[in-house]
């Protein structure tokens, strides 16, 4: 396997112009002609499979909803970055640029970064011309905030919910194409896997998840946009739903695997309250412009938070950095907060820390402070029983959102030829965390403006022969998902699928989770194969594989999450360092900071599959800053 | 993991409708939980059912559900014939269950409206709502047509207005509630936002024809005034868009044809 990221040489600023120059065309009345299958309708999916059919494309998308409108993008709350320099502070396209790849703790590719920071202002344009009713100042111009890892106001938003009317743009952007019929939708479809003929991405396998009939579907190319895998660890602020499965399979197909070790872990979600809890609730860090995050400075004080004087309080993001204060990056604040807790800190006897919103309600008054966030101030409120306006939020760091993913090329194509992956999937773009209101960025950025480019140089470049669905690989890949359906059906066990979820989740969360260390991963590494074989012995799924099968669809997932997250820590094991949210104790400066080796892991770490059972193999893509020089990172 | 005590756990009996698929017949069957904590959520309730009934090798109790955080709009169902159950301003997935008491009995169906079919149990076939919005619900423009986003003002208090209309989650809470099982709150929520903005003007009389005629082709009733959807819409969408969309269909036909 060879990994040529196809970056363009030359100064950077002209990278991706000339890239574009450089890709041959398809001729307008040439493109309908190629068939192209989008997986997944989150912000990447919908975006790329509207622009596409814009363009003149034929699309067929695919999504395990109901309807596109309710992938998980939508949950998204905070905003979205542009640098737009709109406030007039400062900000420019280097400035985004520089921001992402320090924020990512220099493992991103120079150039996919600068792409992204270019193109988000006419992300911010496009939204705005689909009537997406984003904030506004009251002479009528576009507002903004503060995320973390900036010191300017780039972020976008719309109340709590940037990421449901974004989605919601895209959405109507494609529903617009299939009531052109420019786009066939197929709803509640959940693919299995990836056909490849003579090298090629060609096709898919999909399960129609209402009458269980397997579905054969051919493409000339087929772009994966199914998200991240947060979900491995059970519980995380991702959807129920959110899984590995799309790309797993597509690794097992020959696509590499890149940087699954990259998770981030978010600092600010309700904490959990029982063993029966189905998902962590995130707030916001939009919230961490207004509040302040601290906890007593005493050990195991359990007064009331209004008991305690403001002189035994440690706000100890202000006190350890006080140059980014509470708006620090989100690796550096969940790991804040874990050494708090550590040491006995954690409020009123909890695994929690405090975020507190009395000085902004003086300040500002508390109608000011329920336009800004009062949507999340209601979720914290009805999952708690407690009123976020008179007592602070206790919060604490659950995983969120997943740096790694299929590798691909600065055309976003992966290892194998017509597959493409967008959005959250891929691993490109954010390097080893990602910042605040950036996903919502990059998930648009390879929908609306790369793929669209990209896909037609592929087309132009490429000799594609007609393929039919008769064809044996069709055939093959359909035996093989309907021997896996009826493989789970048959082992008739007593244990849900959830029950071993749960247990693979705690492993995850234990021994490969905020903090890592050779002698726990080593540890998950054993565990991980018998929950997998305990799995395969005690699964109980109900019902038959010819109907809507909630149980059947976890069960499936699941088992991908068991053997995905053996790759998951063994990526963790071989990157002796720590960068961004992966964090390895053995490696952390004496104030407990991240430490990087760049002598030996400035590169993507990518995975080959080489059967079951056997090691895959890590591929290595070295990474070069020419633009920005490589240094620790200092947010103090 | 466990960060607050636990309260007494409660004995409840649910009354579940089950239907194996849209030919079923289908009916309510009752089924007993015990130690339910008062924290979980309404859904992790039915989670541990299902984890007991899977356990025992029967068929668990089907039910959309995704984010658990009351936005991406697919858990609906009817809990003691309310749209959502008792909670104002909340999705069935934020309804806790310390809103009940130990030995209660609660009734739980889905949606139930001629246009949207039963998938199966608690789940419904809501794609009506998609082909709605297909008929008119977007403003036309291409990817890389728009010109810099400052270029279109918008008055703070309409771009807020805006935003209220836009927070529909599209469950169809408000055509389950609805005694006519019309779909006038969520039309009237989607040309509501786009009416208010100049984005949505060159295609606002089209647009208005267009998704109210969609409506009635997919079968929902009319508006009698009845204002049970928004007394049951989780996001608290007003009928004044309801208003709003008759106005606008009233000054369409008036203007077009």
């Amino acid at each position: 396997m060879k990994l040529e990221s196809k970056v363009p040489t030359g100064p950077i600023e002209k990278s991706w112009d000339k890239h574009r120059f450089d890709l041959k065309l398809v001729n307008p009345a040439n493109k309908r002609k190629f068939k192209v299958l989008v997986v997944g309708t989150g912000l990447a999916g919908s975006s790329a499979a509207a622009s596409l059919a814009e363009l003149g494309y034929n699309v067929e998308v695919f999504c395990t909803h109901d309807t596109p409108r309710r992938a998980h993008s939508i949950a998204a709350q905070g905003g979205i970055n542009a640098a737009k320099n709109y406030p007039n502070d400062g900000d420019s396209v280097w400035r985004l640029f520089y921001d992402t790849v320090k924020g990512g703790d220099f493992r991103a590719r120079e150039q996919n970064v600068y792409r992204l920071a270019q193109v988000s202002s006419g992300i911010i344009d496009q939204c705005v011309a689909q009537g997406v009713p984003f904030a506004r100042e009251y002479g009528g111009t576009l507002s903004n905030r503060s995320f973390g890892g900036a010191q300017v106001s780039r972020t976008f938003y719309a109340r709590g919910q940037t990421g449901q009317q974004l989605l919601l743009g895209a959405y109507s952007a494609l529903m617009r194409q299939v009531g052109a019929g420019t786009i066939k939708m197929h709803p509640r479809r959940e693919m299995l896997d990836l056909v490849v003929i003579d090298g090629v991405a060609r096709g898919v396998i999909v399960r129609d998840l209402v009458t269980g009939k397997v579905e054969r579907h051919w493409g000339d190319a087929v772009a994966l946009c199914t998200g991240g895998y947060g979900n491995v660890f059970y519980l995380s602020t991702n959807a129920n739903g959110c899984n590995v499965t799309a790309t797993w399979r597509a690794y097992k197909r020959g696509a590499a695997f890149a940087n699954p070790c990259y998770t981030q872990i978010h600092p600010t979600c309700v904490p959990v309250t029982g063993e029966y809890q189905s998902k962590l609730t995130l707030m916001s860090e939009s919230l961490r412009n207004d509040g302040r995050v601290w906890v007593p400075k005493k050990k195991g004080d359990n007064r009331a938070p209004d008991q305690i004087p403001e002189d035994e309080r440690d706000y100890y993001l202000e006190r350890k950095y006080p140059s980014f204060g509470n708006l620090v990056p989100r690796d550096i604040a969940s790991r804040a907060a874990k050494n708090m807790i550590d040491e006995g800190r954690g409020v009123g006897g909890t695994l929690s820390v405090y975020l507190d919103f009395a000085d902004a309600i003086k300040r500002l008054g508390e109608d000011k402070v329920r336009e800004k966030y009062g949507n999340l101030f209601d979720m914290y409120h009805h999952i708690t029983d407690e009123n976020p306006y008179r007592v602070p939020m206790r919060i604490y760091p659950a995983v969120h959102y997943t740096m790694g993913g299929l590798w691909v090329d600065y055309n976003l194509m992966t290892t194998i030829p017509g597959l493409f992956c967008l959005g959250e999937a891929n691993f490109s773009d954010h390097g080893a965390n990602r910042l605040g209101a950036s996903a919502l960025m990059q998930g648009l950025a390879d929908g609306y403006f790369v793929l669209p480019a990209t896909i037609g140089g592929y087309f132009a470049g490429t000799k594609l022969g007609k393929v039919t669905t008769d064809h044996e690989a069709f055939k093959e890949a359909e035996a093989s998902v309907n021997a896996r359906t009826n493989k789970l059906l048959a082992v008739k066990g007593t244990n849900s699928p959830s029950v071993l979820h749960r247990k693979l989740g705690h492993i995850m969360w234990d021994e490969v989770g905020m903090a890592r260390s050779e002698k726990g991963l080593k540890k998950a590494l054993a565990e991980i194969p018998a929950i997998r074989e305990e799995f395969w012995k005690t699964v109980a799924v109900t019902g038959t594989g010819d109907e809507f099968n909630q149980t059947l669809e976890r069960a499936g997932r699941v088992a991908d999450f068991l053997e995905f997250g053996e790759l998951l820590a063994k990526d963790a094991l071989t990157r002796e360092e720590s960068c961004g949210g992966h964090f390895r104790e053995e490696h952390q400066t004496p104030d407990g900071e991240a430490k990087r080796d760049d002598e030996k892991f400035c590169h993507v770490a990518a995975w080959e599959y080489k059967g079951d059972g056997k090691e895959p193999v890590r591929h290595e893509e070295p990474l070069t800053f020419d633009n920005v020089h490589i240094a620790t990172r200092n947010y103090a | 993991m466990t960060t607050k005590s636990e309260a007494k756990g409660l004995n409840l009996t649910l009354k579940i409708w089950r239907q194996k698929n849209a030919e079923d017949r289908g009916g309510l069957v009752e089924y007993k939980v015990e130690n339910v904590s008062p924290d979980m959520s309404f859904l992790e309730m039915l989670d541990v059912l299902n984890e007991q009934l899977v356990a025992k090798g029967q068929d668990a109790v089907s039910f959309d559900h995704d984010c658990r955080e009351g936005i991406c709009g697919s858990c609906a169902m009817m809990i003691d014939g309310q749209a959502h159950g008792p909670d104002k301003g909340a999705t069935t997935c934020q309804l806790h269950m310390r809103r009940y008491k130990d030995g209660d009995v609660i009734v739980v169906e889905p949606f139930r409206a001629k246009a949207f079919p039963v998938v199966k149990d608690l789940a419904v076939d809501r794609s009506a709502f998609d082909r709605i919005q297909q008929a008119g619900g977007f403003v036309s423009v291409n990817t890389g047509n728009a010109r810099d986003a400052n270029n279109i003002l918008i008055a703070h208090d309409t771009a807020e207005k805006a935003m209220d209309a836009a927070a529909c989650i599209g469950c169809g809470a408000c055509v389950a509630a609805c005694p006519n099982a019309s779909a006038m709150l969520f039309v009237g929520a989607k040309v509501s936002q786009y009416a208010l903005l100049p984005q949505g003007q060159p295609e606002r009389d089209k647009r208005a024809l267009a998704m109210e005629r969609a409506m009635d082709a997919e079968g929902f009733g009319h508006c009698t005034n009845e204002y049970e959807c928004e007394a049951a819409c989780p996001k608290e969408i007003k009928v004044s868009n309801i208003a709003r969309l008759n106005r606008e269909y009233l000054r369409a036909t008036l203007v077009s044809e």
